[in-house]
């Protein structure tokens, strides 16, 4: 059922035009080993949900190289040159969040809520467009809620239930994710079984998991190496 | 690399903070606040996820620790790991007590721009409007002046503004300056500089304050 021993099984349910959040904060808590698997599938006409885009030709750069996104959502692009190129001739749409409202609205999409109001943004370029409203005395922006067709992420420790632990700042916005799309597709460095992982302290409960597989690549000291 | 312009401004800013407080450090300048901080019940936060961050030393670097800079940290003893909308949460909600930020320019209103340049391609924000809304007290450290000598503090900002709200306290490495009731008041010399030098690399103009 929920374990599989292939990447690319476990991403058969990716298709062209969907949309897909990818968990990490740069390479950290990013799943590796599915991103690299994502790239090489033939879909194009991506919605990508993700705080940044790769880097240069990397990770989901690759993704933005072979011209399979349609539109990118995140909080900072900076770091991948490419994607301002690819912005400017207009190839892909570029939706930029604060990253708080990036997480909110990724809570939110998880949660049954189908948008919020926050002071962040307001009377800056980016609330341009955006509904406002006063709520005792001070300006608030309307901001949606977003969700996924696949949500991809990375945790440190599954059980066979689908159970999930993280490992330190590799949380991020990883068990946001696992809320907010039809499938969840998990990465873990280790798999346990159930009744291994201590119950107060698992963080996603296994109803929002639906695929798990041991991560291939992980991020060392040396950068990221295969796992064998 | 140490640059002692940024040093002293660091060492500046480290003055503002006080017991108790939780503290968000931006990039840059921000960063080197913290091993001017001599007080362990002071408690930084990173908005990727983490409250009790620290130095580490290169041997017991785990590269799944890092800041909002992606810069390897240390773990404080009570330190805590949390998702990234509980972090904006406690940004967001005003949990923080002070941010420490970078800027680009400020305007005589104490109003920043830190996170677009014009004719650039905008695609970068980060976490800065969330800390700009959220934490109840900011603190800009930054260089007076451009790289070709041009002022950073100007009657307006020419980029785009990151938030509508006054930042509190502004430390070059000229001058500190408060805000008040949105105005920029001058309170303080760094050592050496003159009121008029502050004058000439000042665009915006400012209250006098100077005891």
């Amino acid at each position: 059922m929920k374990i599989y021993d292939s990447v690319e099984q476990a991403l058969t349910c990716v298709k062209s035009g969907q949309t897909i959040m990818v968990g990490g904060f740069g390479l950290v808590g990013g799943p590796l080993t599915l991103i690299d698997a994502l790239v090489e599938l033939d879909v194009n006409n991506l919605t990508i949900i993700s705080n940044n885009l790769g880097e240069k030709g990397k990770g989901l750069g690759k993704l933005l190289e072979q011209k399979k996104v349609k539109k990118a959502i995140g909080s900072y692009f900076t770091g991948n040159r490419d994607v301002g190129e690819a912005f400017q001739r207009g190839e892909i749409e570029i939706d930029l969040l604060p990253q708080g409202t990036l997480a909110e609205s990724i809570r939110a999409g998880g949660a049954g809520i189908g948008g919020y109001y926050t002071k962040t943004s307001v009377g800056t370029d980016l609330a341009k467009g955006k509904e406002t409203k006063m709520i005792d005395g001070e300006e608030y922006v309307f901001e949606k809620a977003l969700k996924a067709d696949v949500a991809i992420i990375r945790a440190h420790k599954a059980d066979k239930l689908g159970n999930l632990v993280y490992y330190k700042t590799a949380r991020n916005f990883n068990p946001l994710m696992a809320t907010a799309a039809s499938t969840v597709i998990v990465e873990v460095d280790e798999l346990v079984e159930p009744g291994e992982l201590n119950s107060d302290e698992i963080i996603t409960p296994h109803l929002f998991v639906d695929r798990i597989i041991l991560a291939k690549k992980i991020l060392t000291r040396e950068g990221v190496v295969e796992n064998d | 690399m140490i640059n002692p312009i940024q040093e002293q401004i660091a060492k500046r800013a480290a003055e503002e903070v006080q017991d108790g407080q939780i503290i968000n450090l931006g990039i840059g300048i921000p960063t080197l606040v913290a091993k001017y901080v001599d007080n362990n019940n002071v408690f930084f936060h990173t908005e990727n996820g983490m409250l009790g961050v620290v130095g580490v030393d290169e041997e017991d670097v785990d590269p799944n620790i890092v800041n909002a800079g992606k810069m390897p940290v240390g773990e404080a003893i009570g330190s805590s790991f949390f998702n990234s909308a509980e972090s904006f949460g406690m940004i967001r909600g005003g949990h923080v007590d002070v941010a420490i930020l970078g800027v680009l320019q400020v305007d005589e209103q104490a109003r920043i721009a830190n996170w677009a340049v014009p004719g650039k391609n905008i695609i970068g924000v980060g976490g800065a409007m969330d800390l700009l809304i959220g934490a109840k007290k900011v603190i800009v450290t930054m260089s007076h002046t451009s790289k070709d000598g041009k002022s950073k503090i100007l009657k307006n900002c020419t980029f785009p503004i990151t938030s509508t709200r006054s930042v509190d306290t502004i430390i070059t490495e000229l001058a500190v300056f408060r805000s008040v009731k949105g105005q920029l008041h001058l309170v303080e010399l760094m050592p050496g500089v003159t009121l008029e030098q502050v004058q000439k690399s000042t665009e915006a103009s400012f209250v006098n304050a100077l005891k």
